[in-house]
């Protein structure tokens, strides 16, 4: 498939959506020009609004994507990510207040592993559920979601809250731990992560064995059991526990980098958001990369169009369920299109 | 003697396969009617024409001397057809009487409720009665006894009150204690002014309960009569087949070492056994095992081995992946394209290319999906892989099903010659003609134990042999 073809259904999905949005604040009275100038500007308005919000915001999608890339591969459906992301954020926060003797080369690493680690066990339980009882794991991860919402709710009341005692929320991490700026921004390494990630996964899926077991073991179980004499719980179960990892590694990113800090709602449904960036890329990581970039300005723009045009944020969401109806029309077309299996 | 259903020239295709060629079919009241014939014979086929599950090419279905159209099995059950399926279709979770209401559908006034044992006159509802035996309407339908969901079957075939009972293999799940029940119930059941139509590969099953037997054998009807005066080796002859040709089943001398054994089945280089088995007998299983498929302790075989699934879309091929894709699906080890963890695709394309050609394969490239290649082609690549690696051993399961002539030719060919190179190779094929083609030495399977066939048995013991007439 050339470029051009692979770009027409998102530049498609987007004018539509923005259409829509704008008919549809026209329609409620607001001025559909100001807003949308509002939301581009808040989006990629200036160089500071383009890195430090615009940037910024799609490091977890983009993680989190990639992670929900590789289990929906293998044919697991984690849901859970929103769970797992704050999992690593509350390891991230435990590390992070305890390395300030380290070196930021020694402390950045440790929060940033443990973050990781912390997001592979939240899908720990879902992964033994599946193996020894069949239990679908899109039931499991979306359960434990509400479990990690309470624990995140429990542990800025209890250990981890402030010393001072009086708000809901960590005290800051140690420096050492937090994750370098770009000067004048407030865009963190992170983001060089992320998109070193997207092509490290990249490789993954297109030239080694353990990508291409992936995408078998999703398509076609009894094949790869049969023919391709694979493991596939095995492959399904590393697959899950891998984009556990990758969610809880963004979770610890958005403490190190973003807020040093724990509290509640940390994430604004990044670990949902970014199952429709990974499925509007249709699960190929440099896709996942420029999905997560155009959701992430969505999510820029909308704060800019509630404070400047006085539109409420949750308007965009317009867009982005707009832009996902649309990808998965077109995925369903190209589904219908394909020549099916002489049997 | 009333005819209650007739089923007149009755022709079914099912793409190039002829599946009922001209059959014709009567039944009458008080008969227990046995329909046997081999895997494939058509006697399902025949029983859904009769069931309005399946609508003939050509033929007509005539019940209680009334030409009939039937649209859906609703037709069917309307008229007092009950069919009695293959696998359970019983809802597990749900409770005896919610299952009848939903066999019943929208006809069923009485369904769900035992009938009232005071005044039973139809064969219908004394049937019913006895089949109510140990069953309650609340009770769970997954938490019953085998014999009590099969009866349960019956129960839901007969759901909207009916004289004509259609069951396809109803025996097949049950203990033998179990079957004999099932059977007289069946008998008397006749005997009240039923009519029952038995699919069953047993001929003990033949000679305890039937009246009149009908075989079918490759969609055609080779014998119909009473069954009086039948012999065994008589109606298995009619299901196998009569000896056109000598089985081709010789010792050759220059055979290899033992390449592969697994539970009593030993097969040693450049030989080919054919394992000749009714649906049902473990021989899937033995297969399997034997080619590291499925687990076996105790197996010893040399690799490589090579399998060639029954089931070419789902368990040989990845029809939405490409074909260099499936390629290295059977061969990612093969370190021509595979280093370490990393895969070369350019290698893997540039082999799979070579290989269309040397096995004439249609496609349009390496890069088409396999979904776009027809049967024949798909198989041919499944070959081209299997022997890519050269095999010590190859188990194949029903390796030409659904080819044209040509295919199955092909198919046939490599694997004696991949048995002429020293390879063991062992057939398994629901179609005993081509076991005695191709095999050098026939085994069969039979309720789980490896049977050996001696060498010029004729095909009627082979027949025996299979459906358990001996032991």
């Amino acid at each position: 498939m050339s470029v051009l073809v692979r770009l027409r259904t998102p530049v498609v999905a987007s004018v539509l959506g923005l259409a829509i949005l704008a008919l549809g604040l026209s329609a409620l009275g607001y001025d559909a020009f100001s807003a949308l100038t509002a939301l581009a500007r808040g989006a990629i308005g200036s160089w500071y609004a383009f890195t430090s919000a615009t940037l910024v915001r799609a490091v977890p999608l983009i993680v989190i994507g990639l992670g929900i890339a590789i289990s929906f591969r293998a044919g697991g459906l984690n849901i859970g990510a929103e769970g797992q992301f704050s999992a690593g954020a509350m390891a991230a926060t435990a590390v992070g207040l305890v390395v300030g003797r380290w070196p930021g080369f020694v402390a950045i690493p440790v929060v940033l592993i443990a973050g990781t680690l912390a997001g592979a066990a939240w899908v720990v339980v879902p992964v033994v559920l599946r193996l020894r009882y069949r239990v679908q794991e899109v039931i499991s991860t979306l359960l434990l979601n509400f479990v990690a919402e309470a624990l995140v709710s429990f542990m800025v009341q209890g250990p981890l809250q402030e010393s001072k005692r009086t708000y809901p929320q960590s005290d800051p991490i140690a420096v050492a731990a937090r994750l370098p700026l770009l000067p004048g921004t407030r865009l963190h390494l992170g983001f060089a992560l992320a998109v070193l990630l997207a092509g490290l996964v990249g490789i993954v899926f297109s030239r080694t064995i353990w990508g291409f077991r992936l995408k078998v073991v999703g398509a076609a179980p009894r094949a790869a059991e049969v023919t391709g004499r694979m493991d596939v719980d095995r492959t399904t179960a590393l697959a899950l526990l891998w984009s556990g990892a990758f969610a809880g590694l963004a979770g610890a990113l958005e403490v190190a980098g973003v807020t040093y800090a724990l509290f509640l709602n940390l994430s604004p449904g990044y670990g949902f958001t970014a199952i429709a960036v990974a499925l509007i890329a249709r699960l190929n990581p440099i896709g996942i990369l420029f999905a997560g970039l155009g959701f992430g300005a969505l999510e820029a723009g909308a704060a800019g169009m509630q404070r400047d045009a006085g539109v409420p944020a949750v308007a965009v969401s317009v867009v982005q369920a707009t832009i996902i109806v649309v990808a998965l029309l077109a995925v369903a077309r190209a589904r219908l299109a394909r020549p099916e299996a002489a049997a | 003697m009333s005819r209650v259903l007739e089923l007149e020239s009755i022709s079914k295709r099912f793409g190039s396969v002829a599946a009922l060629e001209s059959v014709s079919f009567d039944l009458v009241l008080g008969e227990v009617h046995g329909l046997l014939g081999e895997n494939g014979a058509g006697k399902s086929t025949l029983m859904h024409v009769a069931f309005g599950m399946i609508a003939a090419d050509a033929g007509r279905v005539i019940v209680r001397g009334v030409p009939t159209r039937f649209r859906s099995p609703r037709d069917a059950k309307r008229l007092g057809v009950g069919m009695v399926h293959q696998h359970f279709t019983s809802v597990p979770e749900m409770t005896v009487a919610e299952n009848l209401w939903l066999a019943a559908g929208r006809y069923g006034a009485e369904a769900g409720r035992r009938s009232d044992s005071s005044t039973v006159t139809t064969a219908g509802s004394r049937l019913r009665r006895r089949l109510w035996e140990g069953l309650a309407p609340n009770d769970i339908v997954s938490s019953l006894p085998v014999g009590a969901k099969q009866r349960l079957e019956i129960l839901q075939a007969l759901a909207v009150g009916g004289d004509i009972l259609l069951l396809d293999e109803p025996t097949a799940v049950l203990a033998p204690q179990e079957t004999s029940e099932l059977l007289a119930l069946l008998r008397d059941f006749a005997n009240g002014g039923g009519a029952v139509v038995l699919i069953t590969h047993k001929l003990t099953e033949v000679f305890s309960i039937v009246d009149r037997v009908t075989v079918l054998r490759a969609g055609r009807v080779q014998s119909t009569g009473p069954v009086a005066g039948q012999t065994v080796s008589g109606l298995t002859a009619a299901m196998v087949g009569t000896a056109d040709r000598e089985p081709t089943v010789e010792t050759s001398d220059s055979l290899g070492p033992v390449l592969a054994r697994v539970d009593g089945l030993a097969v040693r280089g450049r030989e080919v056994v054919g394992v000749a088995a009714i649906e049902g007998n473990g021989q899937r299983d033995l297969l399997r095992r034997m080619a590291g498929v499925l687990p076996a302790a105790g197996a010893e075989v040399i690799e490589p081995v090579a399998f060639i699934p029954e089931d070419r879309s789902t368990e040989g091929l990845i029809p939405a992946l490409s074909l260099t894709e499936n390629w290295v699906l059977g061969l990612a080890g093969d370190a021509r394209w595979r280093r370490g963890p990393l895969l070369d695709w350019r290698a893997a394309e540039a082999r799979m290319d070579q290989v269309l050609g040397e096995y004439s394969i249609r496609a349009g490239g390496p890069q088409a999906p396999a979904g776009t290649l027809s049967g024949g082609n798909q198989q041919k690549l499944i070959f081209a892989r299997a022997l890519e690696a050269a095999p010590r051993v190859i188990v194949a399961e029903n390796p030409t099903r659904g080819l044209d002539v040509h295919a199955t030719w092909f198919v046939q060919e490599r694997l004696r010659r991949a048995a002429a190179a020293g390879a063991a190779v062992v057939v398994y094929s629901s179609d005993l003609d081509e076991v005695l083609s191709l095999a050098t030495r026939l085994v069969v399977i039979s309720r789980r134990r490896v049977l050996q066939v001696p060498p010029g048995a004729s095909r009627e013991a082979i027949g025996a042999m299979m459906i358990g007439a001996t032991s």
